[in-house]
C-alpha cells in the first residue's frame, strides 16, 4: 500500500515536471515565432522592388528604398569575414594540432574572453584602433569591430570541428610518409570542412544583425558608396536610426530594415544547416 | 636469409612508464614475423617504434636501435616522415580516408606528396588494388567512398594504400581482429603472397593465425620479449614456460 502510494506520488510529480518543461519549450518557441510573425506583420507593407534597389529619399517623400544598406551590409560583414575566417582558422589549427602548454592555453583563454566581449566593446576598440587614426568613419573599421566579435565564434567552433577529425586518420597519413603540415592541409582541413563551413556561416549569422559597434565605426551614410574607407550604410545601423526617429515613414522602413535582415540571418541559417546536411548525406552514401 | 631489420636493446615509454624493455630481435628478409602476447604487453608499441609513429604520441619516447638495411632508423638527421615510406603501416580498424573515392585512397601516400596525372592515378591505383586482392570487388565502383565498401575491403584499401608509396616492410597491428573469419582469411592469404615482395611484421591475438601464416614467432609479456624463433618451435617445443602457458591458453 505504502510503496503504491510512493509510486503514485513519483509518477504524478514525473508528469508535472514533464508538462512545465514542455510549457518553457512551448514559450521560448512561441516568443521566437512572435517576434518573427510581429516583424513580418508590421514590414512587410514595406517591403516591395523599391526596397532593395532605390537610395533613401529624403523625409516627407515617398518611396524610396534601402538598397545602400543592404549591399552596404553585405560588403562590412563581408570584409569582417575576409579578415576574421583565416585567422580564426588558423588559431584554430594550432590549438586543436600543435597547442600544448602555457601559450596554447592563454590563446584559448584570450579567445574565451573576446567571446565575452559585449558589441558595443568592439566598436570601441574599432574606433580607438582605425577611426581615430583615419580620422573619420570607415566601412573599414565597422569590418574590423565585427571581425573583432567573429573571431572567437570562429576559432572555437572551428576547434570544436577540428576533434570531430579521429586521431586515426592523422595516423594513417602520418604512416604514409606525409608531413604533418601536409596531412593537417590535405586531411584535417578536408575532413572538418564541411563543419568548418557551417560553423563560419553561423558566425557570420551571428554578427550581421549588429548594430551598436557600426555606431561610430562604419556610421550611416544616404547615397551609394564603394569606397571602404568612408562611411557606409549597413541595415541595422538604418533600422536603429529610422526606429528612433519621428517620422512615421521611416518607422515603417526601420520594420522593413528588421524584415530583410531577419530574413538575411534566416537564410544563412538555413544555409548551414541544409549545407552540413546535403555533405552527411553524401558521405554515407 | 639476411636480416631486414635487427632491433638493439629498443626501450620505450609513455611519459614515466615504460612500455618495453631492452628488446633484441632481428627479422628476416621477406619472412613474416608475428608478435604474440597478452593484450598490454607492448605489441602495439613495439611495432610502432619500429616506423618511429611511436613518437608521435604525446609524451611517448624510446632508446635503442633499429638497423634497418644496415642504417639505424633513429640515427641522428634520420627524417621519420622518410623512414615511414620504407615501412608502411596497416591499423587495426581500417581508417580509410573518408574525403576520398576508392580510388584516391589506394594512391593516397602518393598524391599527398606530389602531382599526379589522372592517368598515372588510374595506373597506379589498379596496380596496388590487384597487388591487394580487391582489383576485381572494386574495379566498377573506383569513384565511390573509400568508407563505402566492407570492413574487411576497406582494410584490404587500407594494405593497397599503404603498398603503393613502396615501402621495403609492411607492419601490421591486428590488421584482422575487427573482421569476419572469411575477409580475415583473405588477409591471412593476401599476406602469404605478399611475403615475396615484403618483409612482413604482424600483430595477432590469434594463435591459430600467428601459427597459419608467420614463419617466425616473437612473444611478448609485460614488455619484454620472452621468447623468439621459428613459429615450429614457438608453437611445438617453446623453451620458456611462461611461453607455453601462453600458447596453451593457460593465461592472456
Ligand atoms: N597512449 C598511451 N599512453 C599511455 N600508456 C599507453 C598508451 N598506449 C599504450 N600504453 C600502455 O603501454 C603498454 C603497452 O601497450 P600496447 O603496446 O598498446 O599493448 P598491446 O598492443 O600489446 O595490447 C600498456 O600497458 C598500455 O597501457
Ligand atoms: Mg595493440
Amino acid at each position: 500500500m505504502k510503496t503504491d502510494f510512493r509510486y503514485m506520488r513519483r509518477k504524478i510529480f514525473g508528469t508535472m515536471m514533464l508538462g512545465l518543461s514542455i510549457l518553457a519549450a512551448l514559450a521560448a518557441v512561441s516568443m521566437l515565432f512572435w517576434i518573427l510573425g510581429y516583424t513580418f506583420i508590421k514590414g512587410i507593407s514595406a517591403v516591395n522592388l523599391d526596397f532593395f534597389t532605390k537610395l533613401p529619399t529624403p523625409v516627407g517623400v515617398p518611396g524610396g528604398g534601402l538598397a545602400n544598406s543592404i549591399v552596404g551590409s553585405i560588403i562590412v560583414v563581408g570584409m569582417a569575414a575576409l579578415m576574421a575566417i583565416p585567422v580564426g582558422i588558423a588559431t584554430a589549427i594550432y590549438l586543436s594540432e600543435y597547442g600544448r602548454g602555457f601559450f596554447a592555453s592563454t590563446v584559448r583563454f584570450v579567445s574565451d574572453v573576446l567571446a565575452g566581449v559585449p558589441a558595443i566593446v568592439a566598436g570601441i576598440v574599432a574606433y580607438a584602433l582605425v577611426v581615430t587614426r583615419m580620422h573619420r568613419f570607415s566601412a573599414f573599421s565597422g569590418s574590423v569591430s565585427l571581425a573583432l566579435l567573429m573571431l572567437p565564434i570562429i576559432i572555437r567552433s572551428s576547434e570544436e570541428i577540428f576533434r570531430t577529425v579521429p586521431d586515426t586518420l592523422r595516423e594513417a597519413s602520418f604512416a604514409l610518409g606525409v608531413p604533418k603540415w601536409k596531412t593537417i592541409l590535405s586531411i584535417v582541413l578536408k575532413t572538418a570542412s564541411g563543419g568548418l563551413v557551417t560553423g563560419t556561416i553561423l558566425a557570420i549569422a551571428r554578427v550581421g544583425g549588429e548594430a551598436a559597434p557600426l555606431l561610430f565605426t562604419s556610421f550611416s551614410n544616404s547615397f551609394w558608396n564603394f569606397n571602404p574607407g568612408q562611411p557606409m550604410a549597413t541595415l541595422p545601423v538604418d533600422l536603429f536610426n529610422y526606429s528612433i526617429s519621428p517620422y512615421q515613414d521611416w518607422q515603417q522602413k526601420a520594420w522593413a530594415a528588421a524584415l530583410v535582415l531577419v530574413g538575411m540571418v534566416l537564410i544563412l541559417n538555413i544555409s548551414a544547416r541544409l549545407y552540413l546536411a546535403r555533405k552527411g548525406f553524401k558521405r554515407n552514401g | 636469409m639476411a636480416d631486414k631489420i635487427a632491433v638493439e636493446g629498443l626501450n620505450a615509454w609513455f611519459g614515466k612508464t615504460q612500455a618495453l624493455h631492452n628488446i633484441n630481435m632481428a627479422v628476416p628478409e621477406n619472412s613474416i614475423t608475428a608478435i604474440i602476447g597478452p593484450s598490454g604487453c607492448g605489441k602495439s608499441t613495439f611495432i610502432r617504434c619500429i616506423n618511429r609513429m611511436h613518437e608521435e604520441i604525446r609524451g611517448a619516447y624510446s632508446n635503442g636501435k633499429i638497423i634497418l638495411d644496415g642504417e639505424d632508423v633513429y640515427g641522428s638527421g634520420v627524417d621519420p616522415v622518410l623512414i615511414r615510406r620504407r615501412l608502411g603501416m596497416v591499423f587495426q580498424k581500417p581508417n580509410p580516408f573518408p574525403t576520398m573515392s576508392i580510388k584516391e585512397n589506394a594512391v593516397a601516400g602518393i598524391i599527398l606528396n606530389k602531382r599526379m596525372s589522372r592517368h598515372e592515378i588510374e595506373e597506379t591505383a589498379e596496380k596496388y588494388l590487384r597487388r591487394a586482392a580487391l582489383w576485381d570487388e572494386v574495379k566498377d565502383q573506383l569513384n565511390k567512398p573509400g568508407v563505402s565498401l566492407s570492413g574487411g575491403q576497406q582494410q584490404r584499401l587500407c594494405i593497397a594504400r599503404a603498398l603503393a608509396v613502396e615501402p621495403e616492410v609492411l607492419l601490421a597491428d591486428e590488421p584482422a581482429s575487427a573482421l569476419d573469419p572469411i575477409s580475415t582469411a583473405k588477409i591471412e592469404d593476401l599476406f602469404t603472397d605478399l611475403k615475396e615482395r615484403y618483409t612482413i611484421v604482424v600483430v595477432t591475438h590469434n594463435m591459430q593465425q600467428a601459427a597459419r601464416i608467420s614463419d617466425r614467432t616473437a612473444f611478448f609479456l609485460s614488455g619484454r620479449l620472452i621468447e623468439y624463433g621459428t613459429t615450429d618451435k614457438i608453437f611445438t617445443n617453446p623453451s620458456d614456460k611462461r611461453t607455453e602457458d601462453y600458447i596453451t591458453g593457460r593465461f592472456g
